[in-house]
C-alpha cells in the first residue's frame, strides 16, 4: 500500500495531479517546435493581412510627418490651443501613450521579480510595443515646447547663455524620467533578445546571418555567459521594476504640483501608475490577440496568458474606478469651494461632462465583466472590452488635462477647447507609426523569446528526467 | 590523432552533444570533479542549478553595477545642486535656492541613478563574458550551431591542462555524451 502510494507521488511537480498548474506551453511542444515556430514568423512571407496592415500604418506614419512639418513651418496656432487651455491634445496623448508603455515594462521586470513565468509568452512583444509608445509619447511635448529646434535646451549641457535648467520643475523632473525609462526599456530589451538573435544568425545564411551575427554580438550560450547574463537580467528587472512606478508618478507630479483645481492632488502618482499599468495591458492584448490567431502562436500565448491579463485588468480597473470615486469624495470633504466646484463642473454642469461619463463607463464598468471567467475566455469579448479601455484611458487624460484647465479659478478665464484638424491628424498619425513599428518588429525581431519560453518547459528543469527514472524504479520495485 | 579532419590545424577542443537538460547536468558535475577547467556548458536557456553542477560562484555584476548606481546618484546630486544654488538660482513660486533645496532634487538623483546602474550593467555584463566578440573557434563546428535551437553541449578546450585528445573524448562518451565532435581553430 504505502509503495503505490509514494509511486503516485513521484511525478514532477509540473505533472503532478490535482496539484499541477496549466502547462506554459500547450501540446508538449519540443524545444525544436518552439524555434521554428517563432524564428519562422520572420523566415517566411508575411501573411497578406501583414501588408493589409501595413500600407495604411505607413500612410499614417506620413500624416504625422506632414503635420509635424506643417506645425513647424507655420507655428504652434495652428494647434487648437490657447488661453485658457494651453495643454491640451498634446499632452492628453503624451500620457496616454507614455502609459501604454507601462504594461511592458510591468510584464518585463515586475513579473519577472515575482516569478510569474506566464511571462516569457508575451514579454518580448510588450517590451517592443513600450519602445513605439514612449517613442510616440516622445513627439508631442517635443513638439509642444513650440521651438522644436531649441528642444537641446531640455538637456544640461553649458551653453553660451550661462543659463541652466530648473531642476524644482516637475517638467524636467519628467525630461530625465521619461528619457530614463526610454533608454532602460531599450537595454532591457535588447539585452532579452541576444539569445534570440544567435537563434537567428544560426538558421540564417548570407547577409541576413551577418546581420543578425552582428546584433548578437557572437552570443555562444555558455553557462558561464548565461550566469552573468542571468544576473544582469535580474539587476536590470530590479531597476526598471521602481523605474515604472516612478515615471508615471513624475508624469502626474506635472500636474500634482500645480495649484490647478482638479489636478492638485496627492492621489494622482499612485492613480496615474494604476491607469497606466490598465491601459497598457489592454494595448498588450489588442496587439496580441490578432498577433497570436495570425501566427499560429496559440500554444505559446494560451488562454491562461490571456486570462491572467484580463485579471491585471479588472484589478487596475477598479483601482483606477477607486481613484475616481475617491477623487470626488475628497473634494466633497475637503470643503475647498474651488475643489468642490472643479468636479461639479466635470461631473454635472460643465462642458465637458459627457467625457467623464464616457470614461467613466469604458473604464470602470466595462472591465467589471471580466469578473466572468466565460468573458475572460471568449477571445471577442476580450478584444472588445480592450478596446473599451483603450478608448476610455484616452478619455481619462482628456478628462484630467483639458477639462481642468478650462474651467479655472476665475469665471473670467473659462474656455471651451476643441483640437484642430492639425492635433487629430497627428493624433492619428502617431496610431500609424506605432503600428508601423510594430509591424516592422514582427516582420524582422523574434516576436516571442524563444530562449526564455524553453526555460520555462518542465523538461527544461535538470531534474525533470531524475523523477522519471524514480517513478520508474518504484513502479518496477512494486511489481 | 587517426580522426583529425586536417591534422595541419591546431586543435582547439571537443564539442560533445547530450540528450536533455539533466543529462548535460550531471555531465557537468563530472567533469567539474574530474578538475577540468577550461570548459563550458552551451545550451538554449540557463539551466537552473548549473552554476552549482559546474562549481561556479555568484556572478560579480552587482558590484560594478552598484558603482554605477553610485556614480549616477553624486552626478546627480552635484548637477543640481550647484547649478541650482551656486551657478544659476532660479527663484519661483517661493521655493528656496539653498540646502532646503534638497528635497526637490530626488526625481532628478532618482532616475539618474538608474540611468548609469542600467549603463553599468551592460557595459560590466559585457565586459564579463567577453562579448562582442564575432569570430570565435566554436563556429567553425556545425554541430556547436544546435546549442542556440535545442542542442545541450558540452565544450572542453584544448587549453585545458587535464586535455588529452583520446582520453578526454573517451571520458565525454562515457559520461553520457551522444556526438563528439574536434574543432579546429
Amino acid at each position: 500500500m504505502a509503495d503505490t502510494k509514494q509511486a503516485n507521488t513521484a511525478v514532477h511537480p509540473s505533472e503532478a495531479e490535482g496539484v499541477a498548474r496549466e502547462p506554459l506551453v500547450l501540446n508538449h511542444r519540443s524545444l525544436g517546435w518552439i524555434t521554428d515556430r517563432i524564428c519562422g514568423i520572420v523566415e517566411n512571407r508575411q501573411p497578406f493581412i501583414w501588408w493589409v496592415l501595413f500600407v495604411p500604418s505607413v500612410l499614417g506614419f506620413l500624416c504625422l510627418v506632414f503635420s509635424l512639418v506643417y506645425l513647424v513651418s507655420t507655428g504652434v496656432g495652428v494647434w487648437g490651443m490657447n488661453h485658457p487651455v494651453a495643454w491640451g491634445w498634446d499632452i492628453v496623448n503624451f500620457v496616454f501613450w507614455i502609459g501604454i508603455g507601462h504594461a511592458g515594462t510591468l510584464i518585463s521586470a515586475i513579473l519577472f521579480l515575482t516569478r510569474q513565468k506566464w511571462r516569457t509568452g508575451v514579454n518580448r512583444a510588450s517590451e517592443a510595443m513600450t519602445l513605439f509608445a514612449v517613442m510616440c509619447a516622445g513627439i508631442f511635448p517635443g513638439f509642444h515646447v513650440g521651438r522644436f529646434w531649441m528642444v537641446w535646451f531640455l538637456a544640461p549641457i553649458p551653453n553660451s547663455n550661462g543659463i541652466w535648467q530648473n531642476f524644482k520643475s516637475p517638467l524636467l523632473w519628467d525630461v530625465f524620467a521619461v528619457s530614463t525609462y526610454f533608454t532602460v526599456s531599450v537595454i532591457f530589451w535588447y539585452i532579452g533578445l541576444i539569445p534570440d538573435l544567435a537563434t537567428l544568425r544560426d538558421r540564417a545564411a548570407g547577409l541576413k546571418k551577418k546581420l543578425y551575427g552582428f546584433f548578437a554580438l557572437g552570443w555562444r550560450g555558455g553557462n558561464r555567459q548565461w550566469r552573468h547574463y542571468e544576473m544582469a537580467y535580474l539587476i536590470l528587472a530590479a531597476l526598471s521594476t521602481p523605474l515604472v512606478l516612478s515615471v508615471h508618478s513624475v508624469v502626474s507630479f506635472d500636474f500634482a504640483t500645480s495649484i490647478v483645481p482638479g489636478w492638485h492632488t496627492t492621489i494622482f502618482p499612485p492613480y496615474f501608475v494604476a491607469g497606466a499599468i490598465f491601459g497598457g495591458f489592454a494595448m498588450v492584448l489588442t496587439l496580441m490577440l490578432p498577433v497570436r490567431k495570425l501566427y499560429g502562436l496559440e500554444d505559446l500565448i494560451t488562454a491562461k496568458h490571456i486570462d491572467n491579463m484580463a485579471k491585471i485588468i479588472l484589478l487596475t480597473g477598479t483601482i483606477v474606478g477607486y481613484a475616481y470615486i475617491m477623487e470626488l469624495f475628497i473634494s466633497y470633504y475637503s470643503a475647498n469651494p474651488f475643489e468642490t466646484d472643479a468636479f461639479h463642473l466635470r461631473i454635472l454642469s460643465g462642458p465637458y461632462t459627457w467625457a467623464y461619463y464616457c470614461m467613466f463607463f469604458c473604464n470602470v464598468i466595462a472591465p467589471q465583466v471580466f469578473w466572468f471567467k466565460w468573458s475572460r475566455h471568449n477571445l471577442w469579448m476580450v478584444f472588445i472590452i480592450v478596446n473599451f479601455v483603450n478608448f476610455g484611458m484616452w478619455f481619462e487624460r482628456f478628462v484630467i488635462i483639458p477639462t481642468s484647465l478650462a474651467r479655472d479659478f476665475l469665471p473670467g478665464q473659462w474656455g471651451y477647447y476643441s483640437a484642430s484638424w492639425v492635433e487629430k491628424l497627428l493624433f492619428g498619425g502617431s496610431f500609424g507609426m506605432f503600428m508601423m513599428l510594430f509591424l516592422l518588429f514582427i516582420r524582422f525581431l523574434p516576436v516571442i523569446a524563444a530562449s526564455e519560453v524553453k526555460g520555462v518547459l518542465p523538461e527544461s528543469d535538470p531534474h525533470y528526467h531524475d523523477w522519471k527514472h524514480l517513478r520508474e524504479k518504484r513502479r518496477n520495485a512494486g511489481k | 590523432m587517426s580522426d583529425s579532419s586536417s591534422s595541419s590545424s591546431e586543435i582547439f577542443g571537443y564539442v560533445a552533444e547530450f540528450s536533455s537538460a539533466s543529462d548535460l547536468y550531471h555531465a557537468a558535475e563530472k567533469v567539474r570533479d574530474a578538475g577540468f577547467r577550461r570548459w563550458d556548458v552551451h545550451t538554449p536557456f540557463p539551466i537552473h542549478g548549473m552554476d552549482h553542477a559546474m562549481g561556479l560562484g555568484k556572478s560579480w555584476l552587482s558590484a560594478i553595477v552598484l558603482c554605477g548606481g553610485l556614480t549616477g546618484s553624486f552626478t546627480a546630486l552635484v548637477l543640481q545642486f550647484f547649478t541650482q544654488v551656486t551657478l544659476y538660482p532660479t527663484v519661483v513660486q517661493d521655493k528656496p535656492t539653498n540646502l532646503f533645496t534638497v528635497p526637490a532634487f530626488f526625481p532628478v538623483t532618482f532616475e539618474l541613478t538608474i540611468l548609469l546602474s542600467a549603463f553599468a550593467t551592460v557595459l560590466g555584463l559585457f565586459t564579463l563574458i567577453m562579448l562582442p566578440r564575432w569570430n570565435h573557434p566554436l563556429f567553425n563546428s556545425s554541430l556547436f550551431a544546435k546549442f542556440s535551437n535545442d542542442g545541450f553541449l558540452m565544450v572542453i578546450e584544448a587549453r585545458d591542462p587535464k586535455f588529452k585528445r583520446e582520453k578526454t573524448k573517451e571520458l565525454l562518451q562515457e559520461i553520457g555524451a551522444g556526438k563528439v565532435e574536434e574543432v579546429n581553430y
